[in-house]
């Protein structure tokens, strides 16, 4: 072992220089040798990453969220939880999955129905009820008790409605997501 | 682009450190003995990229651990691929060091000025070898649950601060959530950045010293860029052939029986069934890789806490510390080949531990047992009596010493025997609650072990073995016959097949009645029903016997027999009339609401579960058999889950479906569930 320790590597040069054609096989094999074996840890590392691109979300069925006697025709938006069947990854089970304001206008036996989620960037709207308005405790959106916007306002466009009917005496809802943030409503997938 | 380079090495200087990267001289050329090194970096890299895809889709605690490992290798896309790699390549990587170590110190590359870069390379074993341990428990599934709990417990063993540090790596006293965010903790942040760490500084060491080359010199010098990067290159790509074969599970699917299409869990690492602290697993065993460990440690059996502290810590210890000696070791004039020698040594010591114990747990399949024939009945008769045992071989020493041997071998042959019955049965579990995870419901919010709890299937042996075997047998009548036969005497029925058409049709034979699958060994053997079979049955056609066999066993609406039942309505409803006949059956028993009980079991229902249930909770009550109940104890004789009852309602209820044949099996085919989530 007489080999110093510190070798100098840049200069000197490698003796007896291969040919350019061996040169440049020998670069070619690394080059390829090594990128098969570095893509077949990075593929399938990507497969799962992406693996969420695959999953849909499982929306428009009605679900029951409250009885006609718990929605008095006053006028005035009352918040409830929806409750349903949710698929979380491995995990099956019935839990809240958002909540939303129902209202019934004096003397009327339809609901309307607004979802909870601001618009905007999709906080927890509150509702207020001195004002008789919806606030965005986040941006400060406003918007009237029918979920119409109060200009200006920072959201692109009025609070969500999501359809909803009445039958045998409950409240049914067809709950879903929005994407936030858009002028348009489009519904998540 | 030239342009850009050359703002960036003004402002970097990375043209000199890529040219210092590559450009490192290699005298005497690029070698093939060169590689370990690089296939071990190249095999962290692997362990890094996979495992950082993994750490996004895993949930350390005790109700999602196993279950995001099961999500990951059976539900999405490229997860089995990605565990197996990432499986696969550690243990890879345990070979590779082992590889490069003995390539390091054959080559002396420990010695002056490499000392220290040879003590990092230790360190940087040990970190490995942490990081293999952590990982092993991380799946949260038997194996690796009981495994790592054996290598917890011996920290207790550590003279004064054990028990605390114990706790301490536990995260509690016992095993749970916080024993899995620490291993995690350890498992995907500090031991690896303490291995990137330690690996920089080992890198940076050997380009201060330069390779170790080999003299002589095969040719002229080259450059690490291409020569050696091109065999440095092929080199990880056999590891990661041969890691990808073990992945593809190649035997696996050549013994599997549903071979296409190809089930995930079959394929890349194993997952075994959900920890379960009650549930007992005799299969459990370290990685191959520590097995030698295992097996060192049974030389201190009996040396109580000293000797667990001398064969777990201070022996691997002082063997640990030797390897830090080898440098100064390697002054003295023959120092090198001591060296050589005590790696060798220690590597062939490893090897024979390890073949031991692989051979005490597999010696099963290449022992012949019909070499211990003889010996239960011997022992039946000898006992351990020394001297009864020269008088059955007359005083013959070299017959005595034969036996003692064969003794100790039938012994050894039955542990063994047990180890590889207790990984079939675990892997029975494991595909057993991969099926129940994959129906439509998915996993409970309490976790995959609650699918195991309240499985019938799964349960419903256990339960028997525990409660109801010392009396009853549970066997197919055909099975019982030949050489199969039950060590000891049933003292009750055969409840194989309990209520169906066919275990009624034996019992009303007067050749099976009283015998040992009925009542043959029960004080009914006497009663009013065997003389009933025996005497009055025989006169009845055969049709008419069969029709109420049908009836009856209508009654226990098993889910198994729901066609013929539904196919034979008329002759179900034939029998009924015969035995609600009030000169027939309903003379001793009540059916629907023809007759009284109190002199025999009610027929109404009989073997359904609501039946069976009560029967089993209590076969003293007067709608069993009151008074004549022969020996069988009321197992859930008070009201409600009261604790005096010997067993709980829901455990009965899994004994009773078991019973029924009333357990959850998969549609044929696929298994997969479908793809959606919120």
């Amino acid at each position: 072992m007489s080999k110093p320790s510190q070798s100098s590597t840049r200069s000197g040069p490698a003796a007896a220089p291969p040919t350019p054609r061996r040169r440049f096989l020998t670069q070619a094999g690394a080059l390829v040798f090594g990128g098969i074996v570095c893509l077949v840890p990075t593929l399938s590392g990507l497969a799962v990453l992406l693996d969420p691109l695959r999953r849909r979300s499982k929306a428009g069925k009605f679900i029951r969220v409250a009885t006609l006697d718990s929605l008095p025709d006053d006028g005035l938006p009352r918040q409830f939880p929806v409750i349903a069947e949710h698929v979380d990854a491995w995990n099956r089970s019935l839990e809240p999955i958002g909540a939303v304001y129902l209202r019934r206008n004096p003397g009327e036996l339809r609901a309307h129905c607004l979802t909870a989620t601001c618009p905007h960037l999709g906080c927890f709207v509150n509702y207020d009820d001195e004002s008789n308005t919806f606030k965005c405790p986040c941006h400060n959106s406003m918007f009237q008790v029918d979920g119409e916007m109060i200009e200006p306002s920072p959201s692109p466009r009025a609070m969500d409605t999501l359809e909803c009917k009445i039958e045998n005496e409950e409240v049914l809802v067809r709950f879903q997501n929005f994407y936030t943030g858009k002028t348009d409503k489009v519904a998540k997938g | 682009m030239k342009a850009l380079l050359n703002w960036l090495d003004d402002r970097t200087g990375v043209r000199d450190f890529v040219h210092e990267a590559l450009f490192e001289r290699i005298p005497g050329g690029a070698r093939w003995r060169y590689v370990w090194g690089s296939t071990l970096v190249f095999a962290f890299a692997v362990q890094a990229i996979t495992g950082i895809s993994l750490w996004m889709c895993y949930s350390p605690s005790t109700q999602t651990a196993w279950e995001s490992v099961y999500f990951i290798q059976n539900q999405m896309q490229g997860g089995w691929l990605l565990r197996g790699l990432h499986h696969f390549m550690a243990h890879a990587m345990v070979v590779l060091m082992a590889l490069h170590l003995m390539q390091v110190v054959i080559d002396g590359a420990y010695r002056a000025p490499r000392e220290v870069n040879f003590w990092l390379g230790l360190l940087l074993m040990q970190i490995v070898l942490g990081l293999s341990l952590t990982g092993y428990l991380l799946p949260w599934d038997q194996k690796g649950y009981w495994a790592t709990r054996v290598a917890t417990n011996l920290l207790s063993v550590v003279p004064v601060v054990g028990p605390q540090l114990q706790q301490l790596v536990v995260g509690g006293s016992d095993y749970g959530h916080h024993t899995l965010t620490r291993f995690f903790a350890l498992h995907a942040g500090l031991l690896p950045g303490l291995l990137v760490f330690f690996l920089a500084l080992h890198v940076a060491l050997f380009r201060r010293h330069g390779i170790c080359h080999k003299q002589p010199a095969k040719g002229p010098d080259a450059m690490f860029w291409p020569d050696q990067v091109l065999k440095d290159a092929v080199a990880c790509l056999a590891v990661m052939i041969v890691v990808l074969v073990l992945v593809a599970q190649p035997v696996n699917l050549f013994l599997s029986e549903h071979r296409w299409p190809i089930e995930t869990s079959h394929l890349g690492a194993e997952l075994g069934a959900p920890a379960d602290p009650s549930n007992q697993y005799s299969a459990a065993r370290p990685e191959w890789y520590f097995l030698f460990l295992f097996q060192f440690l049974k030389l201190f059996e009996g040396g109580g806490e000293q000797g667990e502290l001398l064969g777990a810590i201070v022996i691997p210890g002082l063997i640990m510390l030797s390897l830090f000696l080898l440098p100064f070791l390697g002054r003295w004039n023959l120092g090198h080949r001591f060296n050589v020698g005590l790696i060798l040594i220690l590597f062939a010591g490893i090897a024979l531990l390890t073949g031991a114990a692989l051979n005490e747990d597999y010696r099963k399949l290449w022992t012949d047992p019909s070499k211990f024939a003889q010996l239960p009945e011997i022992i039946d008769e000898v006992g351990t009596d020394d001297q009864k045992i020269a008088a059955h071989f007359q005083n013959d020493k070299a017959k005595i010493d034969k036996f003692q041997e064969d003794l100790i071998a039938f012994e050894k042959y039955k542990k063994s025997k047990d180890y590889l019955e207790a990984v079939e049965q675990a892997e029975t579990e494991a595909q057993r609650v991969t099926i129940l995870a994959s129906t439509e419901t998915r996993i409970p919010v309490s976790g995959a072990i609650t699918l195991l709890r309240n499985d019938p299937k799964t349960q419903g042996p256990k339960l028997f073995a525990a409660r109801c075997a010392s009396c009853h047998t549970y066997a197919e009548p055909a099975a019982t016959q030949g050489d199969a036969q039950p060590a000891k005497e049933p003292a009750a029925p055969n409840l194989f097949g309990f209520a169906s058409r066919a275990w009624l049709k034996s019992f009303l034979d007067p050749k099976h009645i009283a015998g040992p699958n009925y009542f043959g060994n029960t004080s009914h053997r006497d009663g009013e029903m065997v003389g009933f079979v025996n005497e009055t049955l025989k006169d009845w056609p055969a049709e008419e016997i069969q029709n109420a066999v049908m009836a009856l066993s209508a009654e226990a609406l098993l889910k198994r027999q729901a066609n013929e039942d539904q196919k034979d309505l008329s002759r179900i409803e034939a029998g009924r009339k015969l035995i609600a006949d009030a000169e027939r059956c309903v003379q001793c028993h009540k059916f629907h609401d023809a007759g009284e009980t109190g002199s025999a079991p009610d027929l109404t229902g009989y073997g359904s579960r609501e039946w069976l249930v009560g029967m089993i909770s209590n076969p003293r009550h007067q709608r069993f058999y009151g008074d004549n109940n022969d020996g069988m104890p009321a197992f859930a004789e008070h009201p409600g889950d009261s604790p005096e009852n010997m067993l709980a309602t829901h455990a009965i209820g899994l004994l009773v479906d078991w019973l029924r044949g009333e357990w959850y099996e998969p549609p044929d085919g696929d298994t997969q569930i479908e793809i959606a989530s919120e």
